[in-house]
C-alpha cells in the first residue's frame, strides 16, 4: 500500500519544475516531505491555516460548496494544495524555468 | 482718662492730622504738649467739647485753615514760635498785603486758597492766628469774619463756670497725686457676701480603704438577672412630654433637583511590564507514525483521489505560464530588435602614463571591489626572456609598478605600487580591497597593503582636485614638493624565494571567504569571515595554496624565527607592518604537482580555475563579522598577524565544496585535477592526486580559464587560435569549439550581465563579441580597440545603467570601455535558453561520443570479419554467394560512407534510422 502512494508521489514529483511535495494531517503536521524538515513545517503550519480560511470563506458563500483545489501563485513559484477531510496534499512548483 | 470716652475720635483724629500735615517742622513735638495740653485742661475742654465736637466735622466757616511757607512767614513777620509763641497766637495782617502778595506771587502764593475770602472780607485787617495745636487741621488759620476776629482777639467774660474754665485753660496745669479716700460703701458689698461661697463648717475627711487580705483573692462571678432583683437596674422610661405637645404646623423645607450621581471608584492593579518568552517546537510525528499513516488505506485513497487534480494543474503549468505578461514581453523584443541600433564598445576613458607605462605592456587590469573608478593595472617590459637576461642591468634600476587610476584623473596615476619585479597578475582581497596579492616574474607572491592610502583613492573618486590642508596651510617655500606627487607603496611582503615558484607566476586568485583549505587539501570551514587564502600557479607545473596568516609556531624553522625576532624592529620606509610575519618566510601551505596522466613529467599550468571561487563583481558578504571585528586593529585595518591558521580538527569540513579544478598548461592543454592529497600507499608521505583528465584543445598556450559568472561549471578556455567552452563534468570534450581565427586570440571573459555572451581579445587589437545565441559559428561584433595586441578584459558592473569593460593593450595603454544596452541587458529568459543551448550541446556531444564508440565497435567486427574472410582459402563461391557478397560488400561500402561524412562532420548520424534502401 505504502508503495503505491509512493509511486503516486514520485510521479507528481517528476514532473517539471516540482520543487517539493508535502502530505500533512488535518491538524497540519507533515507526514511525509520531500523537503527539508525546517521548510516542510513553516509550510505546513501556514498552508493549513490557509486552506481552513479558504474552506470557510467558501462554505460561508454556499454551504453546499466545498473547497476542492487551491493555487497559490507566486512571483517565484506556485503552491498548489488539494484539501481532503483528514489529509492535505501541497505542491510547490516552480512553473517558468 | 476721663477725657477719654468723650473725645474718642479726637485724639486719634488730631494725631493723624498732625501726622498728616507734613510742613510743620516742630509737629511731633507739638502734638506731645498738645496731648498734654488737652488733658490737662479736661474740666475747661469739657464746656468746649460742643465746639470741639463740631471741630470733629471740619473747621468753621469763617476759620480757614492756612499752610505758610517760611518764606511767606517771614514776610508777614509770622513766624511760628518767633514772632508768634504760645503767648501771641494773634497776628493782624493787612488785608492790602495780602492782596498784593496774592498779585505778586500768583498761584503760588500761600493765600491763594482764601483768595476769594480775602477779596470779601469786609474789614481792613485779617486775624492770622497760629495754630499751635492744629486744632483746624493747619499750623496757621486766618479768620473769616470781623466778629470771630473780635472774639478770638478780646474774649468775652465767660460766665463763672466758663470763667473759672478759662482761668483754669489758661493756667498752668499742676499734676496733684491723689490723696487716698475711706472706702465708701454702696451696698454692692451684700452682693457680694452673697455670690461668695464659704465654708459653714469645717470640712471632714474620710479614709476608705480595704481590708488587705482581700486583696489579690480569687474572684467569682455570677450571673444575675437584672429583671427578677429589685433595683437591678435603673430605667428611664419614655413619656410624653406636655411641654412638647406643640407640633410643627409648618416644617421648612428646601428641594433641589440634581442628576443623581454615582461615585464608584475601583482600586486598579499596577501592572508592570514584564518580559517573558515561550519556547515552542512545531509538533511533528514520530517515524513509526508517519509509517502508519502511510500504510493507511485513507491516505492512500486520498491521494488517488487528489493526483488527479495536480497531475492537471502542474501539467497546465508546465505547458503555459498563465500569468505571463505578452504585452511587456513584446516591448522588450521590439527595442532589441531594431531600436537601439548602437551596439558598439563606446569609449569612455583611456588611461595612460607617459612617464611609468612607456614602452610597457599591461599585464593584469583589476578594478576596485568597493571603490567606484578605481582601477589598478599592472604593467610590465615588454621584453622575451632572453632581451629580459641580457638587459637585466637596465631592468633593475627601472621600478616594475602597478598603476592605481581614477576616472577623475586621466593623466596621473593616483598610487604606484612597487613591485621587485614585474607582475604578471594581481588580485584584490575581496574581502579586504586594501590587500592587493601578486604574482611576479621571479616566482615571488607579493603582497601589499594600501590601507593608508585608501582615504586618498577614496577622496578622488569623488572627482576634482582637492586641495590638501598641507598644501594650503603651508608657508611658501617650505611647501613639501611631494604633496602633489603620486605616492608608491612599497609591497609589505613577498613569498620565500626558496619556497615558492621557480617560474613567473601566471595566475593567482584569493579563496572566497566561506571556507579554507587544510593541509590535506580539505576545505574546511572558514571561521574568520575574511579571505585567507591564495591559489596561485606558475609553468614550473605546480599549483600553490598560500594562507596570509602566521604559521603555527611548532612548524616554523628556527632560523625563520630568528629572521622574524631580526625584522621586528625594522621598519624602514614606513612600510605597513601587516604582513611582517610573512615577510621573506612565505611559504606555501600546499603544493600540488600536476603529473602527467600517461606519460612521465608535469603539465606547467599556467591558468587555474577553482568551482567555488568568488568572481568578480559579484562578492558575497562577510558571513561572520563579528569575527573579523575581532581582528580590526585600532586603525580599522584587519590585524593579519592576530590570524592563526587553525588546527583542522576544530574546523568543520564544508562538503558541499568541490576540490576539483581546472588548469590550462603552456602546451595548450586543460587539465581536470583534484588538489586534495592523498596519502601515497608506499612512502605514507601525502601527495598530489593525477589529474584525471586531460584535454588537448589549444594551439598555444592556454590564456584564459574562466568559469561562467551564471554556471559554475561552464568554463571557458582560450588559447592559440581557438577558444572552447567546457561543461564540468563532462570528461569527452568540449561542448563548444571555435573555428580557428585569423589572429591569435589572446585572452577571454565572459560577459558579467548576460549569459550568453563573452568578450575575446585578439592579436591585432580587436575585440570579438560572441553571443551564443545568435551565432556560435562566428563573432556577433567585432571592434577594433587598439593597433597593438590585447593583453587583458575585465568587465565591470557599476550600475544598472552603466556597465564598463577595461581593456588593455600591449603599449600600457588602459582603455575603459562603455557596454551598450544591447550587450549588456539580457534578453528575457536568456539564462534559460542558454541552459537549453548547453544541454543540447551535451548532449550532442554524449551522442556523438556515443556514435564513436559503436562505429569504432563496428569497425572492429568489420575487421574481424574481414580477416575470417580472408582466412577462408577455398570457398566455391555461388551465385547466390557472390550476390550476398556484392550485397555486403556494397553495404560495408555504405557504411564506410556514412562514417567518413560523420566524421568530416557534413552530415549528423540520424537516430538508429537505417540507410535507405539498405
Amino acid at each position: 500500500m505504502e508503495a503505491e502512494v509512493e509511486e503516486t508521489l514520485k510521479r507528481i514529483q517528476s514532473q517539471k519544475g516540482v520543487q517539493g511535495i508535502i502530505v500533512v494531517n488535518a491538524e497540519g503536521i507533515p507526514i511525509k516531505t520531500t523537503l527539508d524538515n525546517s521548510t516542510t513545517v513553516q509550510y505546513a503550519a501556514q498552508i493549513h491555516q490557509l486552506v481552513l480560511k479558504a474552506r470557510s470563506t467558501v462554505r460561508d458563500m454556499d454551504p453546499q460548496n466545498d473547497l476542492t483545489f487551491l493555487r497559490l501563485r507566486c512571483k517565484k513559484n506556485e503552491i498548489m494544495v488539494a484539501p481532503d477531510k483528514e489529509y492535505f496534499l501541497i505542491v510547490i512548483q516552480n512553473p517558468t524555468d | 482718662m476721663s477725657d477719654k470716652p468723650n473725645k474718642k475720635n479726637t485724639p486719634g483724629k488730631d494725631a493723624t492730622k498732625r501726622r498728616k500735615s507734613a510742613t510743620s517742622t516742630t509737629s511731633s513735638q507739638k502734638s506731645f504738649k498738645g496731648k498734654t495740653k488737652t488733658t490737662a485742661a479736661k474740666k475747661e475742654d469739657t464746656p468746649t467739647t460742643p465746639t470741639g465736637s463740631a471741630t470733629e466735622s471740619g473747621p468753621p466757616e469763617d476759620i480757614f485753615p492756612l499752610v505758610l511757607t517760611s518764606k511767606t512767614q517771614e514776610l508777614f513777620q509770622c513766624r511760628a514760635d518767633e514772632d508768634l509763641t504760645q503767648d501771641n497766637l494773634h497776628k493782624i495782617i493787612k488785608k492790602e498785603e495780602i492782596l498784593n502778595d496774592m498779585k505778586m506771587r500768583a498761584a503760588v502764593s500761600d493765600f491763594y486758597p482764601v483768595k476769594q475770602m480775602v477779596m470779601n472780607y469786609p474789614g481792613e485787617e485779617l486775624l492770622l492766628v497760629f495754630d499751635r495745636d492744629f486744632k483746624y487741621g493747619q499750623s496757621f488759620y486766618l479768620v473769616g469774619t470781623e466778629d470771630t476776629k473780635e472774639r478770638i482777639l478780646h474774649p468775652p467774660e465767660p460766665s463763672e463756670e466758663e470763667g473759672v474754665e478759662e482761668e483754669d485753660l489758661l493756667e498752668p496745669f499742676l499734676y496733684k497725686t491723689p490723696e487716698p479716700k475711706p472706702w465708701e460703701s454702696l451696698g454692692s458689698s451684700l452682693e457680694i457676701e452673697e455670690e461668695s461661697v464659704k465654708d459653714s463648717r469645717c470640712k471632714h475627711r474620710y479614709k476608705i480603704s480595704r481590708k488587705r487580705r482581700e486583696f489579690g483573692a480569687p474572684v467569682k462571678f455570677t450571673d444575675r438577672n437584672a429583671s427578677v432583683v429589685r433595683d437591678g437596674y435603673i430605667e428611664c422610661t419614655p413619656y410624653p412630654d406636655k411641654s412638647f405637645s406643640v407640633t410643627k404646623m409648618e416644617m421648612d423645607t428646601g428641594i433641589q433637583a440634581v442628576p443623581q450621581l454615582q461615585e464608584t471608584s475601583t482600586q486598579t492593579k499596577w501592572k508592570y511590564p514584564r518580559n517573558a518568552c515561550t519556547q515552542y517546537v512545531p509538533r511533528e510525528f514520530t517515524d513509526e507514525e508517519k509509517e502508519n499513516f502511510m500504510n493507511s488505506q485513507s491516505l492512500k485513497d486520498f491521494i488517488n483521489s487528489v493526483a488527479l487534480r495536480f497531475e492537471i494543474a502542474v501539467q497546465q503549468n508546465e505547458i503555459m505560464d498563465a500569468f505571463f505578461d505578452d504585452w511587456k514581453a513584446l516591448g522588450e523584443d521590439e527595442s532589441t530588435f531594431g531600436g537601439k541600433t548602437d551596439t558598439h564598445l563606446k569609449e569612455y576613458q583611456s588611461f595612460t602614463d607617459l612617464y611609468y607605462s612607456k614602452d610597457k605592456a599591461v599585464s593584469c587590469i583589476n578594478w576596485h571591489p568597493t571603490i567606484y573608478g578605481i582601477i589598478a593595472v599592472a604593467v610590465s617590459e615588454r621584453l622575451s626572456f632572453e632581451d629580459r637576461i641580457n638587459l637585466s642591468a637596465k631592468l633593475v634600476l627601472t621600478p616594475s609598478l602597478i598603476l592605481i587610476w581614477s576616472f577623475s584623473d586621466p593623466i596621473h596615476p593616483q598610487l604606484l605600487m612597487e613591485c621587485p619585479d614585474d607582475i604578471c597578475c594581481f588580485e584584490f582581497c575581496p574581502s579586504d580591497p586594501n590587500i592587493i596579492v601578486g604574482g611576479c616574474i621571479n616566482g615571488q607572491v607579493v603582497l601589499w597593503d594600501i590601507s593608508a592610502y585608501a582615504e586618498r583613492l577614496q577622496s578622488t573618486r569623488t572627482g576634482g582636485a582637492k586641495h590638501t590642508p598641507a598644501a594650503v596651510n603651508a608657508l611658501p617655500g617650505f611647501e613639501d614638493k611631494n604633496v602633489k606627487k603620486t605616492p608608491i607603496v612599497r609591497y609589505c611582503a613577498v613569498s620565500s624565494i626558496e619556497h615558492g615558484h621557480k617560474a613567473p607566476i601566471s595566475d593567482v586568485q584569493w579563496l572566497p571567504d566561506y571556507y579554507e583549505i587544510s593541509r590535506q587539501g580539505i576545505p574546511l570551514e572558514n571561521k574568520n569571515g575574511i579571505c585567507v587564502q591564495i591559489i596561485t600557479c606558475a609553468p614550473d607545473c605546480s599549483v600553490n595554496f598560500w594562507d596570509i596568516r602566521p604559521p603555527n609556531v611548532v612548524t616554523q624553522a628556527m632560523t625563520d624565527r630568528k629572521k622574524q625576532e631580526e625584522k621586528h624592529l625594522e621598519n624602514p620606509q614606513g612600510i605597513p607592518n601587516t604582513f611582517k610575519h610573512l615577510d621573506l618566510t612565505w611559504k606555501p601551505l600546499i603544493k600540488v604537482g600536476l603529473p602527467r596522466i600517461e606519460t612521465s613529467g608535469e603539465y606547467s599550468a599556467v591558468k587555474v580555475s577553482l568551482k567555488d571561487i568568488l568572481q568578480e563583481g559579484r562578492l558575497r558578504g562577510i558571513t561572520d563579522k563579528s569575527r573579523a571585528a575581532k581582528l580590526e586593529k585600532s586603525d580599522g585595518g584587519l590585524d593579519y598577524g592576530m590570524l592563526r591558521v587553525p588546527s583542522a580538527k576544530n574546523l568543520k569540513t564544508q562538503e558541499d565544496i568541490s576540490t576539483t579544478f581546472f588548469v590550462g598548461t603552456e602546451d595548450g592543454e586543460l587539465v581536470y585535477s583534484d588538489f586534495k592529497l592523498e596519502k601515497d600507499s608506499d612512502s605514507g608521505k601525502l601527495t598530489s592526486s593525477k589529474p584525471t583528465r586531460c584535454f588537448v584543445i589549444h594551439d598555444g598556450l592556454v590564456t584564459t580559464v574562466k568559469r561562467s559568472p551564471f554556471f559554475k561549471d561552464i568554463v571557458l578556455t582560450v588559447g592559440g587560435w581557438t577558444f572552447a567552452i567546457w561543461k564540468e563534468g563532462l570528461m569527452n570534450g568540449p561542448i563548444l569549439q571555435s573555428s580557428a581565427s585569423q589572429k591569435k586570440c589572446t585572452v577571454g571573459h565572459w560577459s558579467l550581465s548576460r549569459p550568453g555572451v563573452f568578450f575575446i581579445g585578439k592579436e591585432d587589437g580587436n575585440i570579438d563579441i560572441w553571443d551564443l545565441l545568435e551565432k556560435t559559428h562566428e563573432p556577433s561584433q567585432t571592434q577594433n580597440i587598439s593597433t597593438g595586441q590585447i593583453t587583458c578584459i575585465k568587465p565591470w558592473i557599476v550600475s544598472s545603467k552603466q556597465h564598463l569593460l577595461a581593456v588593455s593593450d600591449e603599449f600600457g595603454t588602459l582603455h575603459i570601455l562603455e557596454i551598450p544596452w544591447t550587450l549588456r541587458h539580457p534578453s528575457s529568459n536568456e539564462k534559460l535558453s542558454v541552459t537549453n543551448y548547453f544541454e543540447r550541446e551535451v548532449k550532442h556531444l554524449k551522442y556523438s561520443e556515443k556514435r564513436r564508440e559503436f562505429r569504432e565497435q563496428e569497425k572492429r567486427d568489420m575487421d574481424a570479419e574481414e580477416l575470417r574472410r580472408l582466412s577462408e582459402i577455398v570457398h566455391e563461391k555461388t551465385a547466390e554467394q557472390l550476390e550476398e557478397e556484392v550485397q555486403q560488400e556494397f553495404r560495408e561500402y555504405l557504411k564506410l560512407e556514412k562514417c567518413i561524412l560523420s566524421d568530416m562532420g557534413l552530415i549528423k548520424p540520424a537516430e538508429d534510422n537505417p540507410l535507405p534502401g539498405v
